[in-house]
């Protein structure tokens, strides 16, 4: 009823798309695991590992375009959440390991042996059960939202000053990661990661299902969002976005509706980072730098902001070419991701999916006058 | 008559000078012989007598043997003080202190001693250092004494002290004495009071610990005072400390604003976002490390003003590049905030690849000259040159900036803009040119920063990246468009930030001040020092 319910509220190419989304997230890994090895058309480990990585960079970009490009509130902080998720997830594989580590201590990982931790820091309990670690996914980068958003929506910092506060946000937290005695694994961050769920995550096939998962979870944000953006709580969004004081005069409540997308935005992030975290197989305190979270903003310029389909694009296209361009050229790779920033803001305000809108446009324009 | 009497005196006192250095030099080498000769317990005995003796020579022979560099020469078995000279020993006569040629350590015999001896020496020393007649000399003897507080020194010491003319060295002599009276269990608890009172004027933590000794060790009366001697110093101490924090506030506070001034122009004033502020700040560091070079190689001469050639050489560079971002960038993105802050962010990535590009990313070396190396000391502070005349710095970058606002028709024009752009256009000020030269003004004072930072932080590429969140921390917390607010916040936050060091450390304390600013600026959005006005958005 609901599915069919989200379904039909979506636009026609955005259902394809979805369609498109989960149709990668099926095909590569099934290519690896069933192709043979000399097959065409199979597709490398490492390939299915770098589309996963893509698709949760994508779901990433799609929560920072649902507060940026539907509620207009520029956040430089995303990458946080992201990172917060992504430690979440961290904590739960630290604890799978067990006596496997290089100090076999049963209980604590090996950078607490190693630092003299004498037992587990308090917020490490209950990180050895996937469901507990499950909801901290989600709950810790929405509480960090929640209690930043209510502060700041509610005394009406908006704009540029929302931006620098949240980098400060991001700031902040990479310096408090960075400390030893945070009990996080300090600079090093977590890695040597075994089982997910009692699957290696080294194996073939725990890399394929977590590339399907990561499509999952992106193409249900993409409905979700579809959903959200068409109702009515959208379009008042969207007004808030345009004239925020004018809706604020119509008697909107205007700090929860970007409230609520801030929450819900930061939960996506914070999701995404978690199925990032088993693919990429390390997590430390440089997910948190600012250069991320303003790169993610990047893939959703250029993708183009105010739309669904594009932060995906601009995920995939970005990231395509930051990994061809760092290993042929890496010189090059920061003179093109500031080119980049750029030329998208200056000439693509409304980024790839614009241009090619403005392209149908056009030759839709051409057709008419052909008939007529 | 009258003119040859002082001459005949001055004779007179020549002649018996002359006498006794003969009678003293037959002396001293019976003195250094006893020296030489018998086993360690008959050297102490030597030692003292020697150090009693009052000899010019005496300090620098007990010192060699304090450092086992007296030797019996085995051919004449002439004592020599031996100084290491490439593989060699180069030889001084003992005596006399003429050179007496080289020698290998095989020709020679050690004077050996023990530690025991060690202390008896450098005691004695101490106290013939007192009588030198280098005031350096005397002054660290007489604060060696303080802290060693050696009873035997006691008579050396009231001699050096009856002969001394300089207040400060007299002063730092009556300290050991008082000192060495404290120290002494029976000496009469009148000159104990005394002593305290002595010790007490001079407090620091080194009399401070002997207060406390004195209190702990002793009864009545003298217990009372010591006590409330230690307790005073203590007070001062903390009183100094305190100072020392705030002094390290305030240089980080200049620091801060040094690097925030120019954004306080341009984001200030303009309200355009410049993310590449801390680049510009590099390329300013970066000119000096030029500047630096081209006189390393081709004047040395002058490296001691390679600053002041950096100075406006980095804000021309600064400048131009931001007047160049200005017109090719910035003008086409203003009205919209969040894409300019987009698109220079980018330009700060290409910036910083390009300086990698061209000096490679390790970090360049920028030297210090003359004049802004050292330190002074001031009561209890230490405070390094460098230190202060970066803060001496700021505060004219400050003052300059707000002369250039206030007296010159640039800073008319560019008042005049930021409050009513189309009035200014309709009464014939030419806004883009005004634009540019804004954010060149703001881009070559973040030049001028950089030279200052050069001195105090790693040339890198990466320089810049470092302060951008700090200053708009810097801007925003000081309300922005109000240089006078950008000035109190940028000391706030450096003040604060010093003093939560020392309970929270050092990255701790820069959180706690990153979250006490996101949660300030909710409470008020527009800064300390908002300015009024009736705009709404």
């Amino acid at each position: 009823m609901v599915t069919r319910f989200l379904w039909q509220g979506m636009s026609h190419t955005l259902r394809l798309f979805v369609l498109l989304v989960l149709a990668i997230g099926i095909l590569v890994p099934l290519s690896n695991l069933l192709l043979p090895v000399d097959s065409a058309f199979r597709m490398p480990s490492w390939a299915v590992q770098l589309v996963g990585k893509y698709l949760c960079y994508a779901s990433l970009a799609l929560a920072v375009d649902l507060v940026w490009g539907y509620c207009g509130i520029l956040t430089l902080g995303h990458a946080a959440f992201f990172a917060l998720g992504g430690y979440c997830m961290g904590m739960y594989l630290m604890r799978q390991i067990g006596t496997r580590g290089v100090y076999g201590n049963p209980i604590l990982p090996d950078f607490m042996v190693f630092l003299n931790y004498k037992e587990l820091p308090w917020f490490w309990h209950g990180f050895d059960s996937f469901w507990f670690a499950a909801p901290m996914i989600v709950l810790v980068p929405s509480v960090l939202a929640l209690a930043l958003g209510w502060f700041a929506f509610r005394s009406r910092v908006t704009g540029v000053y929302l931006s620098i506060i949240t980098q400060a946000m991001t700031f902040a937290l990479l310096l408090a990661f960075f400390r030893n005695d945070m009990g996080l694994g300090g600079n090093n961050g977590m890695t040597d990661f075994k089982d997910i769920l009692g699957y290696s995550v080294q194996s073939d096939t725990t890399r394929a299902v977590l590339c399907f998962v990561s499509a999952l979870a992106l193409a249900i944000f993409l409905v979700i969002s579809a959903a959200i953006v068409g109702s009515r709580f959208g379009k008042a969004l969207t007004a808030v976005r345009d004239a925020e004081s004018r809706m604020r005069f119509l008697g909107y409540r205007v700090e929860r509706y970007k409230l609520f997308v801030f929450v819900l935005s930061a939960a996506m992030a914070g999701i995404a980072g978690a199925l990032y975290v088993p693919q990429v197989g390390i997590i430390n305190p440089g997910e948190f730098s600012p250069g991320n979270s303003i790169e993610a903003v990047l893939w959703v310029a250029v993708g183009g902001r105010g739309t669904l389909i594009g932060p995906v694009i601009g995920a995939f296209l970005v990231n395509f070419g930051k990994t061809w361009l760092t290993g042929a050229l890496p010189e090059v790779w920061l003179f093109a991701l500031g080119a980049l920033f750029i030329v998208v803001t200056l000439l693509l305000p409304k980024g790839v999916v614009g241009l090619w809108n403005q392209f149908m446009n056009r030759s839709r324009e051409r057709r008419a006058k052909a008939a007529a | 008559m009258l003119l040859h009497r002082p001459l005949s005196v001055l004779l007179s006192v020549l002649a018996s000078l002359a006498l006794a250095g003969a009678a003293l030099a037959a002396d001293l080498t019976a003195l250094v012989g006893n020296l030489t000769s018998g086993g360690l317990s008959e050297r102490e005995a030597a030692i003292t007598a020697l150090a009693a003796s009052g000899e010019e020579r005496a300090a620098p022979i007990l010192e060699a043997l304090g450092a086992g560099q007296l030797y019996i020469r085995n051919s004449d078995k002439l004592a020599v003080i031996g100084k290491v000279d490439g593989n060699k020993l180069a030889l001084t006569e003992a005596v006399s202190g003429k050179p007496a040629g080289s020698a290998v350590e095989a020709d020679l015999e050690r004077v050996r001693v023990n530690n025991r001896l060690r202390g008896t020496i450098e005691a004695a020393v101490g106290s013939l250092t007192l009588m030198s007649p280098n005031a350096r000399t005397r002054l660290s003897a007489a604060d060696a004494l303080f802290k060693r507080r050696d009873a035997t020194a006691m008579a050396a010491l009231d001699q050096a002290l009856a002969a001394e003319k300089d207040p400060r060295i007299k002063r730092a002599m009556s300290e050991a004495r008082a000192a060495i009276v404290l120290a002494t269990a029976d000496s009469p608890p009148a000159q104990k009071l005394e002593a305290i009172a002595v010790v007490r004027e001079r407090g620091d933590r080194d009399s401070l610990g002997v207060l406390k000794t004195v209190a702990a060790a002793s009864t009545g009366e003298v217990k009372a005072a010591a006590t409330a001697g230690a307790d005073s110093i203590e007070q001062a101490l903390a009183a100094w400390q305190m100072a020392q924090n705030v002094w390290y506030g305030i240089s980080l506070g200049s620091v801060l604003l040094l690097a925030a001034i120019g954004l306080a122009i341009t984001f200030g004033t303009m309200g355009v976002i410049n993310m590449a502020h801390g680049e510009m700040v590099m390329l300013g560091a970066y000119t000096t490390f030029v500047v630096q070079e081209v006189i390393r190689t081709s004047a040395p001469h002058l490296f001691d003003v390679s600053l002041l050639i950096a100075l406006p050489l980095a804000f021309v560079v600064s400048g131009a590049i931001g007047i160049l971002i200005e017109r090719t960038i910035i003008r086409f993105l203003y009205g919209r905030p969040l894409d300019t802050l987009l698109a220079t962010w980018g330009l700060s990535l290409v910036l910083q690849q390009a300086v990698r590009s061209i000096f490679g990313s390790s970090n360049r070396e920028v030297g210090a000259p003359s004049w802004m190396s050292g330190a002074f000391q001031l009561g209890q502070l230490n405070i390094t040159y460098g230190r202060l005349w970066i803060v001496v710095f700021a505060l004219i970058v400050f003052v300059s900036l707000i002369l250039v606002l206030r007296k010159t028709p640039l800073g008319l024009y560019m008042r005049a803009v930021t409050q009513n752009r189309p009035m200014a256009a309709a009464v014939g000020i030419r806004t883009p040119r005004v634009d540019a030269l804004t954010f060149g003004l703001g881009s070559g004072i973040a030049g001028l920063a950089g030279v200052a930072l050069s001195q105090i932080d790693n040339v890198s590429p990466n320089l810049g990246q470092g302060y951008i969140i700090d200053s708009f921390m810097v801007v925003v917390f000081g309300g922005v468009g109000n240089l006078f607010g950008t000035l109190i916040g940028a000391l706030t936050l450096g003040v604060v930030n010093k003093f939560l060091e020392p309970y929270a450390g050092a990255v701790l304390g820069k959180i706690l001040v990153l979250v006490f600013i996101i949660l300030f600026i909710q409470r008020r959005p527009r800064g300390l020092f908002a300015l009024k006005g009736r705009s709404v958005e």
